[in-house]
Parts: C-alpha cells; structure tokens; sequence
C-alpha cells in the first residue's frame, strides 16, 4: 500500500526475566495496512515481542513508539483506542452471553462514540467471525474454537487502527483458520496495521505481506514471506529440514519438514 | 424467557418481598399494629393527615423509635453487604469471595470490638464504625495479597486465606475479651451474635449513608467490572486502570462491610447468596446485578430480622446465626457444583 505509514517504532528492545535474555537488540517497525506475522520456535520470544510492542510489557532497554509517542505515557484508554489485543488466555469468571462480551469490546469507546457506530462495529464483528448462531448463549458454555472467535469478535469490535492477535488460529479448525487469516488481510486492506504470532509457518507465508522470523530472542529475518523463508534459514532456526514449495505461479512459500 | 422478562420478573419479586417484609416487619411483635395505623403515622411524618393515622401514643412510639430504625438498618446492612459481596466476587473473578467467608468481617469485628473495649462511650458510634473500618480494610488487603496469583483466585487458595484471616482475628477478639472489663465484654459478647435490635437513628443514619455513597460508587464501577470477568489483561487491554480499580474496590468493600458490621455484628453470607441467585436469573452483568443486590440484600435482612423475632415466642434469635444457617447449606451446595464442574478445587 503506498499510504502506509509506521505506526509502531521499536528500537533496541532488550528484556530480561531473572538475569535471562527473553529479547535481545530487537528493531521493529509495524506498518499500516499491513499484516506482519512473528514467527518462530517455542520460547523464542514471539509472545513477549507482542506484549512490549501493545505496551502490557515495559521492556528493560529500548524505545516502543505508538504513532510517535513511547507507549507508556499513554493512559490505559487512549492507549485502549488506538491498539486491541487478542490474548492466548480467554476464560471468562462469569457466565456472561456471547452478546455481552463482543459488545464490551465497545467500551474504550463509551460516551464518545455514536450508538449506530457501536452497533454497526458489533454486528461487523459477529458476521465477520461467524458467531451469529452463538450471540444468545453463555460465554462459559462454548468449545475453545467458539470461545476463540468470540473473543476475536470482541478484539475486532474495539476498531482500532492496530491490531494484535497472539496464536489467533492455535484453537480453530482448518476452515476456521483460514478465515482468520484472511480476515486479518481484510483488516489491512482497510489500512489498519496488524500484528499476527501464528505457528503455522504457510499459513504465515500465505497471508502476511512481512514476516519476522525470531531465534532465542533476536530477530533472524524481517521481510517477505518469499525473503525470510528460506529452507537453509526454517531449517537453521527450527533445528529441522524442511522443503519449501511454491504452488504454481504464487510467490507464496509453503514450508514441510522432511519426512522419509 | 427473554432477558427483559427475567428483569421485570426479578423486579416484581424483589418488590413484592421487600414491601411484605417491611409492612410485616412494622405490624408484628409484642405490640400489634394495623398495617393502616404504620401507613397512617408514616403519611403524617410526611405532613399527610388521615384517619389512619394512629392516636395512641404508645404505637406512635413503637413505630419510631423501635421498629422503624430496625427495618431500616436492615436495609442499609443487608444492602451493604450483598453489594459489598458482589464487588468482591468481581475482584476475585470467584462467585465464592464473600466478606464473612474471607474474613474480612472478622477484621472489621476485631476494630468494632477493639473500639467497644476501648470505650465506645469515649469513641461514640462513628469510632465504631471506623476501627471496623480499619480492621476490615487491614482484613481485605491481607486476603487479597495472599490469594490472588495471575488476576485470578483459586477457590482452594481462597478458602483457606478466609480460614486463616478468620483464626487470627478471632484470635484478636477473644485477646480484646479477655483484657476488656467486665461491662465491654458482655457488650461485645451481645454485640458479636449480631442483631439489628436496638438500632438508634444516628447509628441508622450513619450506616445508611456510607451504604448509599459505596453502593453508587460500585455502580460507577459497574461497567468495569464487567470487563475485569475477561481477566486482568484483557480488561487492561480494553482501556481499564485495572491497579486503581482494584485499590478503589479493596477500600470499597472494606467500608460496606464496616459500615454493616459496626452496629449489628457478624451477619454472614449475604454477600454469596443474594448476588449468586440474582446472577442465575438476570446474568452477570454488574449494574443490575449490583442493584438487584443491593434492593435484594435489604429485602432479605428485614425478612429474616422478621423471622428471627418471631420463630420462637417470646425470645429473640441472633440473626447472624440465622444467616449461617441458611448460608451455610447453600455455600456446600455452591462448593459442591464448582467441583464438579472443574473436576477439582481450583
């Protein structure tokens, strides 16, 4: 897109967690309508990188800037407009109806927004991410996958020009999956930036327009999905051989291990 | 049944009790008086003459100075309580954190009493109220930094905090007792069984009023809290000063409970039950439920404050001990369901 601007600055991100290394000497920019997947082995940090970079996270050194301001001089509910968050853990303490959790993801906006805006963002968000059928029943009662889309519902309804979805496919299933993804493209289609962690490294190539392939807590690679997935570096990084294909005339990689 | 029936279904029953129970509560005892006679002496108080309104002095004292201030002290405390039990569950993200069950009424009894032994004579009813206060502050921050981990309380970590904050403050009471003299400690002794009986106007007022302020702050909150059921960081994510928010509700809960606590004694229990049945029949969401809370605890108190009075003739029950009689089957029965449904305590 060639609007896109950096919304999100991280320079020198260092954490540390008892005298360990979690991140190390990270620079990052996050670009408007763009989808950006971080990606790599478990325990190398993706989870962490996504936390400092939404601003739950202060990091030990470094600079994370939210359109141009450092993340934590910003109040909880500016921040809450600017930037949502789908978290891995999604339980909810009491038996609300589906309805009621995609509609608290309206509140950062209460008293300032129009209520034909909130009711148009609630009722985006349940077509986008198929729940119709769920909106009467009680959060607690729903499968993982049912409760992941709902609380992806709830993410999509605060509208915010950044977007983090942290293992947003971990609980779906195969249609499911690809929904998201590509959902995730329509968000950036729309110019908002977002931030993707998935372990699924085709569907990462197949639907993010850069990814970061992290190692230990460095960034190996930042690029596109045809840069950074090389079968020398997946191989490298994961420990693992691999083959990457390309199916037809797409650019997109698909990455398989060796198997006998 | 739609959302909209169940409000106005639970609205009607909250009525219907608490208007029975408050004309019940006003014509029953050693007096009877006519349900005319209390609508006839409340109209007059209000500038209404009727012909209702009652010509013995007698009853016209019986009514206010008596019973009036007793119904409405159940009220405020009931209210107080049940409100003060629904913020706690949000807090704890556990619909079985309750001020009697943790112990933070135990915290506010130990000040209360540390105050009465002191000399509530020198104190006077607001110090009362505000040693519970400290004590049932002191209670819920100790509760609340032992057992919450991750946003979250697990209901075995919980319970067992509530038996230790128990234990030590009445560990703390029975010290008060024992060094008290010989007039405090029969008045603690009284004062602990709970009653709602010989409520005075000025300890009325000054429960109801800290009622009234903690019960519109936690509607304030409502919204909040709701958010805060997603877990801490989503709540943090949508925009909640989650830190602040907790500080605000420890005090919160601490001076509702206090404010209960300081003139009636120990009445456990309200704070589970009343929000966990409003929650089975309106949902979880925190403005009504804290409402409906605060209408059904009231309601509540002045029926079993009714009950207490008239269940054995001729003698009065402590109604803390009614409420545990009640409250206690039903926490099992709650306990019971939590583990079966997660397979364990946690």
């Amino acid at each position: 897109m060639s609007t896109s601007s950096v919304v999100i600055a991280a320079r020198g991100v260092e954490v540390r967690r008892d005298d360990r290394e979690i991140l190390a000497a990270v620079d990052l920019d996050v670009l408007s309508g763009e989808v950006l997947a971080l990606v790599g082995p478990n325990g190398a940090g993706k989870s962490t990188l996504l936390s400092v970079l939404s601003g739950d996270l202060r990091p030990n050194e470094g600079t994370v800037e939210v359109m141009g301001r450092a993340v934590h001089t910003y109040r909880a509910l500016e921040l809450a407009r600017r930037r949502a968050v789908l978290s891995q853990a999604n339980t909810v303490s009491f038996p609300f109806r589906v309805i009621e959790i995609v509609q608290m993801g309206r509140s950062p906006w209460m008293r300032s927004a129009e209520l034909a805006d909130d009711q148009r963002a609630v009722t985006e968000a349940i077509e986008a991410t198929d729940i119709t059928h769920l909106l009467g029943r009680r959060f607690t009662s729903l499968s993982g996958g049912e409760q992941a889309r709902v609380s992806l519902a709830r993410v999509l309804a605060q509208t915010t020009p950044i977007v983090f979805l942290d293992e947003p496919t971990a609980a779906l299933d195969l249609r499911h999956q690809e929904d998201v993804m590509r959902l995730a493209r329509r968000l950036a289609a729309d110019g908002r930036a977002v931030v993707v962690v998935v372990h699924d490294l085709s569907l990462a190539g197949a639907y993010a327009d850069r990814i970061a392939l992290l190692d230990h807590g460095r960034l190996d690679a930042v690029g596109t999905p045809h840069e950074v997935m090389t079968a020398d570096r997946v191989g490298r990084v994961y420990g693992l051989d691999v083959q990457i294909h390309r199916l037809g005339a797409s650019d997109r990689p698909i990455v398989l291990p060796l198997r006998d | 049944m739609s959302p909209r029936i169940r409000a106005l279904a639970l609205t009607l029953l909250l009525a219907g009790v608490l208007v029975g129970g408050i004309v019940l509560s006003a014509i029953t005892g050693q007096l009877p008086i006519t349900p005319t006679e209390v609508a006839g002496s409340l109209l007059r108080a209000m500038g209404i003459d009727t012909a209702w309104a009652p010509t013995d002095p007698i009853v016209e004292s019986t009514l206010w100075v008596v019973r009036f201030p007793r119904i409405v002290m159940g009220l405020a405390v009931g209210a107080a309580l049940a409100v003060a039990g629904a913020v706690m569950q949000a807090v704890f993200g556990n619909p079985l954190a309750e001020p009697g069950v943790v112990g933070v009424s135990s915290g506010a009894a130990l000040g209360a009493s540390a105050a009465i032994a002191l000399g509530a004579s020198v104190l006077g009813g607001p110090g009362v109220a505000l040693f519970a206060f400290i004590g049932g502050l002191l209670a819920t921050l100790l509760v609340y930094a032992v057992a919450r981990a991750g946003g979250r309380t697990e209901v075995v970590t919980l319970l067992l905090t509530g038996i230790a904050v128990n234990a030590i403050a009445q560990a703390g009471i029975a010290f008060v007792l024992f060094a008290a003299d010989t007039a405090s400690r029969e008045q603690i002794v009284f004062w602990q069984l709970g009653s709602l009986g010989g409520s005075r106007w000025d300890q009325v007022a000054l429960v109801a009023a800290v009622a009234a302020v903690g019960i519109a702050i936690s509607l304030v909150l409502a919204r909040r809290y709701d958010l805060l059921a997603l877990g801490e960081r989503n709540a943090r994510h949508l925009g909640v000063d989650v830190e602040r928010l907790r500080l605000v509700s420890i005090v919160l809960v601490a001076l509702l409970t206090g404010a209960a606590v300081a003139f009636v004694g120990i009445i456990a229990f309200v704070g589970l039950v009343v929000p966990h049945l409003i929650r089975m029949i309106i949902g979880p969401a925190h403005r009504g439920l804290i409402l409906a809370s605060a209408v059904g605890g009231g309601a509540l108190l002045v029926v079993a404050d009714l009950l207490t009075r008239t269940l054995v003739a001729g003698a009065e029950l402590p109604i803390g001990m009614l409420t545990s009689l009640v409250g206690g089957p039903f926490f099992f029965w709650l306990l019971y369901r939590q583990r079966r449904r997660s397979g364990g305590w946690a």
